[in-house]
C-alpha cells in the first residue's frame, strides 16, 4: 500500500480509501476491479477529482474531462456530439461515466479500445478534436503550478508529475463515481413502495424474450450494472459509416458493434446511441419495436428484424419507458463528492 | 452413449497398458470443454464463418456460444467422490473456460465413472446464488423458474423458405409449464468405468448437431427465437441434449 518512494516524501503513506459499494452489488455482483498497481487512497481520489476538473490539461487550458462529462448529466452531456478546444466537433456520443470498476470486460470506450480507465483517461487528452493537447505540455503545465506538485507528492509520494500518475489519479476518482441507488435498486431492496405498477410492469416487459428481451444484453435484477459491458450490432444502419468495434479488431465481422452502454440514469443522458442519433427514449424503444434494420452483423438478439422489431404495443412501450426512468439515480448526479472542487 | 462409454473404456485400456511399470504418483486433472458438429470441431474461427447444415436441412452461422457444465464428479472403487470442478460457464470465444488446469490431484487407479451436469440440477440452480454468473448476465428470468441460462446458442441460419438469413436463440433453461409451475430441464451425464493411471485431461465434447437431431429433428424454420417460455422446446432441448456430450481422456 505504500506509495513509492521521491526525492522529498520518502516513506509517505496515502491513506487507503475503498469505493462505496451499493448493497445490491455486493450481494449479487464480483467485488469491484481495483488495478493492484493503482489502489485507491485519499489523496489519489482527491487529487483525481481536481484533475478531472482541471483545464490546464487542455491545449489552450480551457477544457477539462469535465467539460463533456458533467455531473448533472450522470456524467455526459446534453449535445449529440461533443466540441473539442478548436471547435471540431465528435463523431460520437460522450459515454456516461458511473460503475466502472465493475467493467469486468476491461473494454472502455463505445468501441472498447482502451483496456483499462486509465489507458481510456489518456485518450481524450492528446485528441485533436478533443483537448488537443500533448502529454509533454500536459505535464509541463501542472509541474509549474503551485499546487499540483504537492497534491502528487501527497498521493504518490512525489512531487515529479508523470503521464502515468495523472492517469491514475483520474481513474482513481472515476472509479468513485458508483451509482447504485435509484428507486428500482430500493425496490429490490424490499421496498415494495418504491416504483409503481406501470414500472413493475415494463419490468416485466424488459425481462420478457417475446417482448422486450432487453436483459440478454442490459443486465437484470440479477445483474444490476444494466449492461453486459460487451459489443453489439443492435440494427441501427445496414452500411456503416462508423465501424466501431470493427475498427479497432480489423475484423469484418465486428463491424457495426458497440459496447451496451449501462441502462442507469436514462433520465439524464439523453442524447442516446453511440451517436446520439436519437434525442427520446421513445426514440430508443421504438427503434427496438420497429426500426431495427439488417445488416450482416447484427446480433441475433435483435429478433423479428423482417417485421422491425418486438412490435410492442403503446401501453407496453409506456411501461417499458416507465421503469427504464426508474433506473435513475438523482442523488449520483448531486452527490457534493463528485462535483468540482473549486 | 453406450458406444461412447466403450470407447472410452478402450482408450483407458490403452494408456493403462503403457503407464503399468512407471511409479504410481498423484495425478493432476485438467479439464477441457471442446464443440464439434458431428466430429468436425469447432473453435472461435467457426463463429459467424462456417456454415452448418442441420438435420432438418437448415444453414446454421453460429455467433455464440456459452453453456454451463456443473458438478463434474470422479468416483473411485470405494464409492468415494471427487469433485472435479463445482461449475464452469464455458464460453466458445473465451479460451479460459475451453482448457484450464485444476488444482485437484488424485490418485491413480480405477474409477468408476465420471458424471457432471449439464447446467444446474435443482438444488444449485439457486436465483443470484453465484456472482461471477449474474456478472456475466447468464441468469434466467424469475418468470420462467429463475436460476440461470443452461446453454446460450445465438446464430442465424438460412432455409429454402427462408433465404435471407434469420436469426436463432437456443436458449436453454428451467422449463415453464404454466404461470409460477416449472419443470427441471438439466441433464445429468454419465460415464462409468475409468482407468486412469497419469496426469489426465477430462474432455467434455459437445456435438452441437445433436441438438437439432436426434431424437427429435428440430425444425429452425419454426422454432428459432422466444424459446425460453416455450415449454415444448424446452423440453425437446432436453430430450436432445440427452446425446450431445461425450467424454474422453487423454494425457
Amino acid at each position: 500500500m505504500s506509495c513509492s518512494s521521491s526525492d522529498d516524501t520518502i516513506g509517505y503513506q496515502a491513506i487507503p480509501k475503498d469505493i462505496e459499494i451499493p448493497q445490491l452489488f455486493s450481494d449479487l455482483l464480483l467485488p469491484p476491479l481495483i488495478p493492484s498497481d493503482n489502489p485507491q487512497t485519499e489523496e489519489g481520489i482527491r487529487l483525481g477529482r481536481e484533475l478531472f476538473y482541471e483545464p490546464l490539461l487542455s491545449g489552450d487550458g480551457t477544457q477539462a474531462c469535465a467539460s463533456c462529462h458533467f455531473s448533472d448529466y450522470s456524467f455526459t452531456e446534453p449535445t449529440r456530439f461533443s466540441t473539442g478546444i478548436t471547435g471540431a466537433i465528435g463523431t460520437r456520443n460522450a459515454m456516461p461515466l458511473y460503475n466502472m470498476a465493475w467493467n469486468f470486460e476491461a473494454n472502455f470506450l463505445w468501441d472498447g479500445r482502451a483496456k483499462s480507465l486509465e489507458e481510456q483517461v489518456s485518450d481524450p487528452i492528446e485528441n485533436v478534436i478533443e483537448m488537443n493537447n500533448t502529454w509533454p505540455n500536459a505535464i509541463a503545465t501542472l509541474q509549474a503550478t503551485n499546487n499540483y506538485p504537492e497534491l502528487f507528492s501527497q498521493a504518490f509520494g512525489t512531487s515529479t508529475i508523470t503521464k502515468e500518475l495523472v492517469t491514475k489519479a483520474i481513474a482513481q476518482f472515476e472509479r468513485t463515481l458508483v451509482s447504485g441507488n435509484s428507486r428500482f435498486d430500493q425496490y429490490l431492496l424490499g421496498d415494495q413502495n418504491a416504483i409503481t405498477v406501470s414500472e413493475i410492469n415494463g419490468f416485466n416487459i424488459f425481462m420478457d424474450e417475446e417482448r422486450g428481451d432487453c436483459f440478454h444484453c442490459h443486465g437484470s435484477n440479477s445483474n444490476p450494472l444494466w449492461t453486459d459491458n460487451i459489443f453489439h450490432n443492435n440494427g441501427l444502419d445496414s452500411f456503416f459509416d462508423d465501424l466501431g468495434l470493427g475498427a479497432i479488431t480489423g475484423d469484418p465481422l465486428d463491424n457495426g458493434k458497440f459496447k451496451s452502454p449501462s441502462l442507469r440514469n436514462l433520465a439524464y443522458t439523453s442524447p442516446f446511441m453511440h451517436d446520439g442519433r436519437f434525442e427520446t427514449l421513445d426514440e430508443v424503444i421504438n427503434h427496438y419495436s420497429e426500426g431495427l434494420v439488417y445488416s450482416e452483423t447484427i446480433d441475433p438478439l435483435m429478433k423479428n428484424i423482417a417485421q422491425g422489431g418486438v412490435q410492442l404495443t403503446e401501453n407496453e412501450k409506456s411501461d417499458l419507458k416507465a421503469f427504464l426512468l426508474s433506473l435513475s439515480d438523482i442523488g449520483f448526479t448531486t452527490n457534493p463528492e463528485f462535483q468540482n472542487p473549486n | 452413449m453406450k458406444m461412447k462409454l466403450l470407447l472410452i473404456i478402450i482408450t483407458i485400456g490403452l494408456v493403462s497398458c503403457s503407464s503399468d511399470d512407471e511409479k504410481a504418483s498423484d495425478i493432476l486433472i485438467s479439464v477441457t470443454n471442446s464443440q464439434n458438429w458431428d466430429g468436425e470441431n469447432i473453435t472461435v474461427s467457426d463463429l459467424g464463418t462456417t456454415e452448418f447444415i442441420d438435420e432438418n436441412g437448415e444453414i446454421l452461422k453460429i455467433e455464440r456460444l456459452r453453456y454451463l457444465i456443473s458438478k463434474v464428479i470422479l468416483t473411485n472403487s470405494n464409492g468415494d467422490e471427487i469433485e472435479i470442478g463445482s461449475y464452469k460457464l464455458v464460453d466458445l470465444a473465451d479460451n479460459n473456460t475451453l482448457n484450464y488446469a485444476t488444482n485437484i490431484v488424485i490418485p491413480p487407479g480405477t474409477y468408476t465413472g465420471i458424471s457432471f451436469v449439464y447446467g444446474f440440477n435443482e438444488e444449485d440452480n439457486t436465483d443470484q446464488a453465484y456472482p461471477d454468473l449474474n456478472t456475466a448476465s447468464w441468469s434466467w428470468p424469475e418468470m420462467l423458474g429463475g436460476g440461470y441460462h443452461f446453454m446460450q446458442l445465438d446464430g442465424t441460419f438460412t432455409s429454402p423458405t427462408n433465404i435471407s438469413p434469420l436469426p436463432f436463440n437456443y436458449h436453454n433453461g428451467t422449463a415453464r409449464i404454466s404461470e409460477g409451475v416449472f419443470e427441471q430441464n438439466f441433464i445429468r451425464v454419465n460415464v462409468d468405468g475409468l482407468s486412469i493411471d497419469s496426469n489426465t485431461n477430462i474432455d467434455i465434447k459437445m456435438n452441437l448437431a445433436e441438438w437439432f437431431k436426434n431424437p427429435k429433428t428440430w425444425d429452425l424454420n419454426l422454432l428459432n427465437t422466444g424459446l425460453m417460455g416455450n415449454y415444448d422446446a424446452q423440453r425437446k432441448m432436453n430430450e436432445n441434449g440427452q446425446s450431445v456430450f461425450s467424454v474422453y481422456l487423454g494425457d
